[in-house]
């Protein structure tokens, strides 16, 4: 056992709440007016749990990720709560924050090399979040460094820890981040489109990586993507977010197999998958755009591009609420969700 | 010259840019109204390919063929009279639409650089009816390009490229920068317009659920040079280079339950620089079947009913590797 992982092995047990964020709202102020971003966004995040989060540009994938430790600009106003293990993050004082961010909170953006420092090697740059969280010599950092590159599956990580970013591929670098992220054992990993730079042989990698973590130090990960293949591989639970709200969540292989929100439903029948050729199908489209709102209305934001939408859709917002008869821990916010698994196509009778 | 030539076809082309050596003798033919996927990982040369197609670069050797000429050596006044053979879409269709000019001039410009005498109600109408082919209304002509959203201003792009009926469409990662929504209705379009005018077309990718949805044909392109092409349901079914194999497998399918059961195939991270190529093979330093014959020889391009691949291992039988079964030989590759 490493030092790394005897680190984790004290944490907490596998399923207990790591994090709870209830009532999440950020709008931001800009020159045209208010823009809401996020609405009343729920999320619970279990420890050892892999969650995946889903939804096209614009939905407020990143900004929920980026407001949980409080990496928003100025110019947003977040209100709700977010709480790591009970302490409230949402207005906390910048030193508890700073104590929070790179400790118990990582981040992994999508590129690399903008997160990287150039002019630093790796090791320096590893080694820093150790010398400042861990308050460790210079000396235990950096081979504390080496070690946590091997973790993420660097070959030879005693010669690479010398290496400057611009030295290493966009997998390796990736790589890097993962290392630096998880250098001090946080309880929560948030990992932005980790993969969407990187081509799909690298992109296996980086994926075994983050499912390695969970497996070995019982990391929890949140993960967000607009890949669907990417959530298929990785998550355990996937919440879809439009628009700034959560309109559905479940289970990986449940959301799969019967998407009840429309908007899921839409995505999934969106993509081509494999055997699906434009001589026998078409792939089905989504008409309209995600919506970019200066106030949240009391009605579903999807109406306009659903094809089951009537009045009482415009009228009010659905609340995200169980769905299904077997399954409890499946959710949707939808007062029409599709009636059947998306094997046997149907009408809808709503 | 034959009555029927094909759309494209390359004869050992070759792209160097100083001592990089981005293409690196790639012969290829796509006949009359097929769709050829050119697949690959970003740095393997895809996107060269396509721009020394539409000779935006100038092939360091080697010939490109369009609809039976040769345009290789053709100088900018000759090559004005076959730009009306090949057009090109790029996959950033802010960057590629001129944001001073109205959509109706973007979408007539080829009609103005071709050179024909046209009335402007000709032009207009011509621009109205290309547009409608794309399913914008005519109205979007007077339109500038910020006002339109990302996949609205795809469909420009692809209105400008075909308004001169070119023979053959060259699409540079047209979906890449699309969301998944709106990339569903930029391959349906493609997809309908492709079987109704019937042009061939180059698809340039590295999505290779695109490819299956769209593709007739696959060639698999590696540092400069392609490994693999043949039919897409033989490539998808029973592909046969070590390299289509992995790329493959690492690909997720949407589909958890199909997904978790597949066994990837994991490389090494580093793509070899295209300055130094790697001796014999040069998917040998990833490949997990490689040994010593590999770094030695350059593996021909093998015909084996199939379509070609270049790797020692196949045989003309039709007999191939298994990166897969070296990794668990357990697992059989379906």
């Amino acid at each position: 056992m490493t030092t790394v992982e005897r680190a984790a092995a004290s944490s907490a047990a596998v399923g207990t709440p790591v994090l709870d964020v209830r009532d999440l709202s950020v709008s931001f102020t800009t020159e045209g007016g208010t823009v809401s971003a996020v609405d009343r966004v729920n999320l619970d995040l279990a420890s050892g749990e892999i969650v995946g989060m889903v939804g096209e540009s614009g939905c407020g994938k990143s900004v929920t990720a980026m407001s949980i430790a409080g990496l928003l600009p100025d110019s947003a106003r977040v209100s709700g709560s977010v709480r790591l293990e009970g302490t409230e993050l949402v207005g906390a004082r910048e030193s508890v924050l700073r104590r929070v961010r790179g400790k118990e909170i990582a981040y992994i953006f999508q590129e690399p090399m903008t997160s990287l420092n150039p002019v630093l090697t790796v090791g320096r740059q590893i080694g820093e979040v150790l010398q400042v969280h861990e308050r460790m010599s210079k000396r235990a950092a950096r081979a504390r460094a080496v070690e946590l590159l091997s973790l993420v599956g660097i070959p030879s990580a005693a010669k690479r820890v010398d290496n400057y970013p611009h030295q290493l591929s966009g997998g390796m670098r990736q790589r890097v981040m993962i290392a630096m992220a998880v250098a001090c054992g946080p309880k929560v990993l948030v990992a932005d489109e980790p993969t969407t730079a990187l081509d799909v042989t690298v992109q296996a990698g980086i994926l075994q990586v983050l499912r390695d973590l969970r497996d070995r130090l019982g990391t929890t990960i949140l993960v967000i993507t607009h890949d669907l293949g990417v959530i298929a591989d990785i998550a355990d639970r996937v919440v879809v977010m439009y628009a700034g709200r959560v309109v559905e969540q479940a289970p990986v292989t449940d959301l799969f197999a019967h998407p009840y929100h429309r908007y899921t439903a839409g995505l999934l029948a969106a993509s081509p998958t494999p055997g699906k050729h434009a001589g026998t199908e078409r792939l089905q489209e989504i008409p309209g755009l995600v919506p970019v709102l200066s106030i949240q209305p009391d009605a579903c934001t999807f109406a306009d591009r659903c094809p089951a939408a009537d009045a009482r859709c415009r009228e009010a917002a659905p609340p995200l609420e169980a769905v299904g008869t077997a399954v409890t821990d499946h959710l949707a916010a939808c007062w029409h969700p599709c009636p059947a698994p998306r094997t046997q196509p149907q009408e809808t009778t709503a | 010259m034959t009555p029927q030539p094909n759309a494209l076809e390359l004869e050992d082309l070759v792209m160097h840019f100083g001592p990089v050596r981005a293409v690196d003798g790639i012969t290829l033919t796509i006949p009359k109204g097929r769709v050829t996927a050119l697949v690959g990982e970003s740095g393997s040369g895809k996107s060269t390919v396509g721009r020394c197609v539409v000779r935006l670069e100038k092939p360091t050797a080697g010939v490109v063929r369009i609809a039976g000429t040769d345009v290789t050596q053709l100088t900018r006044r000759q090559l004005r009279q076959h730009r009306n053979d090949v057009s090109i879409v790029f996959q950033d269709p802010a960057g590629s639409l001129d944001p001073r000019m109205l959509v109706g001039e973007i979408v007539a410009e080829p009609l103005r650089l071709s050179g024909k005498r046209i009335t402007r109600r000709d032009r207009e109408a011509r621009v109205a009816e290309e547009l409608g082919r794309v399913g914008l209304r005519a109205e979007v002509a007077r339109r500038y390009p910020h006002e339109l959203s990302g996949g609205q201003r795809q469909r420009v792009s692809i209105a400008r490229a075909l308004i001169s009926e070119p023979k053959l469409l060259i699409a540079d990662e047209p979906t890449s920068a699309l969301d998944v929504s709106v990339q569903a209705s930029v391959l349906n379009l493609l997809a309908d317009l492709q079987r109704d005018i019937g042009f061939a077309c180059l698809f340039i990718t590295h999505d290779l659920s695109a490819v299956e949805y769209l593709a007739d044909d696959i060639a698999v392109m590696y540092l400069g040079q392609l490994v693999e092409q043949g039919p897409r349901e033989r490539i998808f079914t029973r592909p046969a280079h070590p390299y289509t194999q992995a790329l493959l497998a690492a690909a997720p399918v949407a589909d958890p339950v199909r997904q978790r059961q597949r066994q990837p195939v994991l490389l090494g991270d580093d793509l070899p620089s295209a300055l130094d190529p790697p001796s014999g093979c040069r998917f040998r330093t990833r490949c997990p079947l490689a040994f010593d014959r590999c770094a030695a020889e350059v593996p021909a391009q093998v015909a084996f009913g199939g379509g070609l691949a270049a790797c020692h291992l196949v045989q003309p039988d039709g007999t191939r590797p298994d990166v897969r079964a070296a990794a668990d030989s357990s697992e059989v590759l379906s």
